[in-house]
C-alpha cells in the first residue's frame, strides 16, 4: 500500500510539473492555429431552464469593425449581460484538450516500472461571426434595449419585419449578408430577439484591454440551443466550432445531429510527440469524413472535480461561477455543502465542424444522465534505451512489432502515408520487415 | 410430434412479432455494431432478463396464463435501442415497469400504454440518469429509408399500418408547413424528418395494435393526434424526446376513440393454444381478445 501512495505521489509531481510545460506545449502549438482557422468558442453553462453563453471572440482587425448578431430567445436586461475573462476560457480549453500521453518502456531486465504523463493542449483561434457593415435606412425595428457593457456596445432588437431589421443593421454599420433575409425573418417568427454588439472605441480604451473579451448573456428559457445559421450565410467553406458545456448532472449531447466520441486510447509512434499538432488535425479531419461532414464530436467528458492525465488543473470554483456556473459557491448551498474538490460540474468538449449544407438546423442540446468520463487520450511509449544485463532480443522483437502497429494504428487514424510513417521510425524504418500479408492477397490482385 | 413441425413454422410465420423481433434485433446489431451505441452487454442482459422474469411472475399471479415470451422480447429490445442509461439499476427498473405496466394499468381488458414507451417515460422521470438519444442514428438518407423500409415489412405483415401512416404524415405536414411559415428551406423539415429514432418510433412503438384504436377511422384519428402533440411538445414546450412523450399523453385517450369507433380488436395469430389468456404485447404484441 505504501508502495502504491509513493508511486502516486510521484505521478502528481510529475504531472504538476509538467503542467507547466502543458502550458508552454499549449503556446508552440499556436503554430497550428491555421489548421482550425475560422474556429468559434462557445460555453453553454444550463440547468434547468438557465442558460449562461459565453461567446468568444478571435477577432484580429481593428476592433471598430467588430460586430456580432446573435438571436437570443427573450429579452435580455442589462444585468445579464457580462463581459467575461479570456484566461478562464483558456483554462477551460487547456484542461478539456485533447492528451498525448508518454509512457517509458522498463528495463526489460527489470520489473521495476515508472511512468509519467504530460499533456499537451491544442489550440484554435478565429471566431468566425456575422459582422460587418453598410448603410441603408431604418424601418419597423424595436430597439428593446440599448446597453454598454464593457468595451461593448449592445442593443437588443425585435421587428416585425425582417427585411427592415436587415436594412437598419446595414444602416447602423453591421454588414448583413444579403441572403439573411430568410433566416433573420424565421427567427423573428420564432418570437427571438437579436443581440447586436459592435466596440465602443472610447469604452475599449478606457478599459485598457487591447484584445475583445468574451460576451456572456445569462437567460431563461427551455430552448436549449445553438443559432448556427447565420454564421453559415457568409461562409467561406466548413466552419470550425468547439462548444464546451458545464451541467450538473452528466454528458451533453445534440438531439438533432449525431454525437460521435473521438477514437482515443490509441498507441502512436513517439514522433507524434512533436507533431501532435498535425496529428490531431489529420485525425479529426478523416473523422469528419467518414461521418459524411454530419457529426458533432466529442472530445472530453469529465466530472469538473478531477482529470487523468491532467492537461491542466480543473478550473476553480471561481473560476466557474465567472463562467456562469451559478449553482457553484455564493448563494447556492449545494455548491457549499459540496466540499471543494467535488464541484457538481460535468464539463462536456463538443466540437463541430459545419456547413448550411451538412447542417442545416441550429444544433439542439440535451443534457443527459451520463456521468462516464470520457477523453481524447493518446499513447507514445518511449523504448527502454538504457544499458540492459540480459538478453534483449526478445524485448527488441516485440518493440519493432509494437512500433509497426503503432505506425498502422497512426495511418489509420490520419490517412498519414504508411511508408512515410515507417521512415520516421528509426527501427522500423531499418528493419527488414517480414511481410505478415498473407500470400494469397497478391495472388489475383 | 414430427408432425406438428411444418404447422408450428406456420404458426410462428402468421405472428408478426417474429419479424419484429428479427428487425428490432437487427437494427439493435446496426447500432451497437456500426454506430457505436452506448450500450453495455451487462445492461442489454439485465433488461432482458427483468422483462421475461416479470412476465413469468406477472403471467403466474395476475393473469393465470400461459407464459409467452415473444412481446417481452420485444419490449426489451425497444428499451435497448431506444433507452439510455448508464446505471444498471435503472436499465432493469424500466424493464420492470414496462412489462408490469401491461398487466397492472388495463381498461376494458386492454393495456393502456405501450409498456416500453410507459417504461422510458416513467425512466426519464424519475431518475436524471435515464434519457432517450434522438440523434444517435444520424440522418443518412440512405439510412432512414433501410430503415423505413425494414419497418415497413414488419408493418405489412402486422396489417395495421394506419397509425404510422397517419402520425407520419400528419407530423410531416407539420414541420413542412412551420418551414413554409418560416420561410426556411426545405433541407430542415428534411433532416427533422430523417431521424432514426423518429421513424423507429413510428414503425415500432406507435404502430402497436394492442394499444392503437380498434377501428381503422380510429387509428388514423389517434395518429394524427400524436403527429400534433409531438409537434407540440417538440416546438412549443423544446423537450427532447417529443414522439414518446406524446405518445404517453395521447395513450389515454384511446379508450375514448376506441368508444366512439368500435372496430375488432387485432390478432396476432389466427389460433392461439388453448390457455394462452395474456395478452402478449408490447410494442406491438399482439394477443388475443379476452371474450367475457
Amino acid at each position: 500500500m505504501r508502495i502504491l501512495v509513493l508511486v502516486l505521489s510521484a505521478l502528481m509531481t510529475v504531472t504538476l510539473s509538467t503542467t507547466a510545460q502543458a502550458f508552454c506545449g499549449f503556446y508552440v502549438a499556436k503554430a497550428d492555429t491555421d489548421l482550425f482557422n475560422r474556429a468559434s468558442q462557445v460555453v453553454l453553462v444550463r440547468d434547468g431552464d438557465r442558460t449562461v453563453l459565453t461567446m468568444v471572440n478571435d477577432f484580429e482587425g481593428d476592433a471598430k469593425d467588430f460586430a456580432v448578431v446573435i438571436p437570443v430567445p427573450t429579452f435580455i436586461e442589462r444585468e445579464q449581460i457580462n463581459v467575461g475573462d479570456m484566461a478562464i476560457i483558456d483554462h477551460l480549453d487547456a484542461y478539456t484538450s485533447p492528451r498525448l500521453v508518454e509512457y517509458f518502456d522498463p528495463d526489460p531486465c527489470a520489473i521495476r516500472r515508472e511512468m509519467f504523463a504530460f499533456p499537451q493542449a491544442m489550440n484554435r483561434s478565429d471566431a468566425a461571426e456575422e459582422e460587418l457593415m453598410a448603410a441603408a435606412k431604418a424601418s419597423g425595428v424595436v430597439i428593446e434595449a440599448s446597453y454598454t457593457v464593457g468595451e461593448y456596445d449592445i442593443l437588443i432588437l425585435s421587428a416585425e419585419q425582417s427585411d427592415g431589421l436587415i436594412d437598419w443593421l446595414n444602416d447602423n454599420g453591421y454588414r448583413i449578408p444579403a441572403n439573411a433575409d430568410k433566416v433573420v425573418g424565421s427567427y423573428l417568427k420564432q418570437d427571438m430577439r437579436f443581440f447586436v454588439a459592435k466596440v465602443n472605441v472610447e469604452a475599449q480604451k478606457k478599459s485598457g484591454y487591447t484584445n475583445l473579451r468574451p460576451l456572456q448573456v445569462a437567460f431563461e428559457h427551455d430552448r436549449f440551443m445553438l443559432p448556427i445559421r447565420l454564421g453559415t450565410l457568409n461562409a467561406k467553406g466548413m466552419q470550425e466550432l468547439y462548444i464546451y458545456t458545464l451541467t450538473r448532472t452528466g454528458r451533453v449531447e445534440t438531439t438533432n445531429y449525431r454525437t460521435v466520441k473521438l477514437p482515443t486510447n490509441s498507441e502512436v509512434p513517439e514522433f507524434v510527440q512533436a507533431e501532435f499538432g498535425d496529428f490531431y488535425r489529420d485525425m479529426f479531419a478523416k473523422q469528419v469524413e467518414e461521418q459524411d461532414n454530419r457529426a458533432v464530436f466529442l472530445e472530453y467528458a469529465w466530472d469538473m472535480a478531477w482529470c487523468d492525465p491532467c492537461a491542466a488543473d480543473p478550473l476553480s470554483a471561481d473560476e466557474l461561477r465567472q463562467l456562469g456556473v451559478f449553482w457553484v459557491g455564493g448563494g447556492d448551498p449545494r455548491g457549499r455543502i459540496a466540499p471543494s474538490p467535488a464541484q457538481d460540474v460535468f464539463v462536456t468538449r463538443l466540437h463541430v465542424r459545419y456547413d448550411a449544407e451538412h447542417f442545416p438546423e441550429d444544433l439542439i442540446f440535451q443534457e443527459t444522465g451520463d456521468r462516464s468520463n470520457y477523453q481524447g487520450r493518446y499513447v507514445i511509449r518511449h523504448p527502454w534505451k538504457g544499458e540492459s544485463s540480459c538478453n534483449t532480443d526478445e524485448y527488441q522483437a516485440q518493440l519493432l512489432k509494437r512500433q509497426e502497429r503503432e505506425a498502422q494504428t497512426l495511418a489509420n487514424l490520419t490517412g498519414w502515408d504508411i511508408e512515410d510513417i515507417r521512415g520516421k521510425i528509426p527501427m522500423v524504418a531499418n528493419a527488414t520487415f517480414v511481410d505478415e500479408t498473407p500470400w494469397w492477397k497478391a495472388l489475383w490482385n | 410430434m414430427n408432425s406438428d413441425v411444418p404447422q408450428r413454422i406456420l404458426k410462428a410465420a402468421a405472428d408478426p412479432r417474429y419479424y419484429q423481433i428479427a428487425v428490432l434485433g437487427s437494427l439493435l446489431i446496426f447500432g451497437i455494431g456500426v454506430l457505436g451505441f452506448d450500450v453495455t452487454w451487462l445492461h442489454a442482459v439485465a433488461i432482458f432478463a427483468t422483462a421475461l422474469a416479470v412476465q413469468y411472475l406477472c403471467t403466474r399471479l395476475v393473469a393465470a396464463g400461459r407464459f409467452d415470451p415473444l412481446s417481452p422480447l420485444i419490449t426489451s429490445l425497444s428499451l435497448t435501442l431506444l433507452l439510455r442509461t448508464d446505471v444498471l439499476a435503472v436499465a432493469a427498473g424500466a424493464a420492470a415497469i414496462a412489462i408490469a405496466s401491461k398487466f397492472l394499468v388495463r381498461f376494458r381488458s386492454k393495456h393502456v400504454f405501450n409498456p416500453a414507451n410507459a417504461a422510458i417515460v416513467v425512466a426519464i422521470l424519475l431518475s436524471d440518469r435515464a434519457w432517450v438519444s434522438t440523434g444517435q442514428w444520424g440522418s443518412a438518407a440512405i439510412g432512414a429509408f433501410a430503415f423505413a423500409c425494414l419497418g415497413f415489412l414488419v408493418l405489412t405483415r402486422a396489417k395495421r399500418s394506419e397509425t404510422t401512416i397517419a402520425f407520419l404524415a400528419g407530423y410531416a405536414l407539420l414541420v413542412f408547413g412551420r418551414a413554409l411559415w418560416l420561410g426556411d428551406p426545405l433541407s430542415i423539415p428534411v433532416h427533422q424528418l430523417q431521424n432514426g429514432a423518429l421513424l423507429l418510433f413510428a414503425f415500432f412503438m406507435i404502430s402497436d395494435p394492442k394499444t392503437a384504436p380498434d377501428a381503422a377511422i380510429g387509428r388514423v384519428l389517434y395518429g394524427l393526434l400524436v403527429a400534433v402533440v409531438t409537434y407540440v411538445v417538440q416546438f412549443v414546450f423544446f423537450e427532447p424526446g417529443a414522439p414518446i412523450l406524446a405518445l404517453v399523453m395521447c395513450a389515454p385517450l384511446v379508450p375514448v376513440i376506441d368508444a366512439c369507433f368500435v372496430g375488432r380488436r387485432y390478432v396476432w395469430r389466427l389460433s392461439l393454444p388453448r390457455g394462452a389468456a395474456t395478452p402478449a404485447d408490447v410494442l406491438y404484441s399482439m394477443p388475443q381478445r379476452r371474450i367475457p
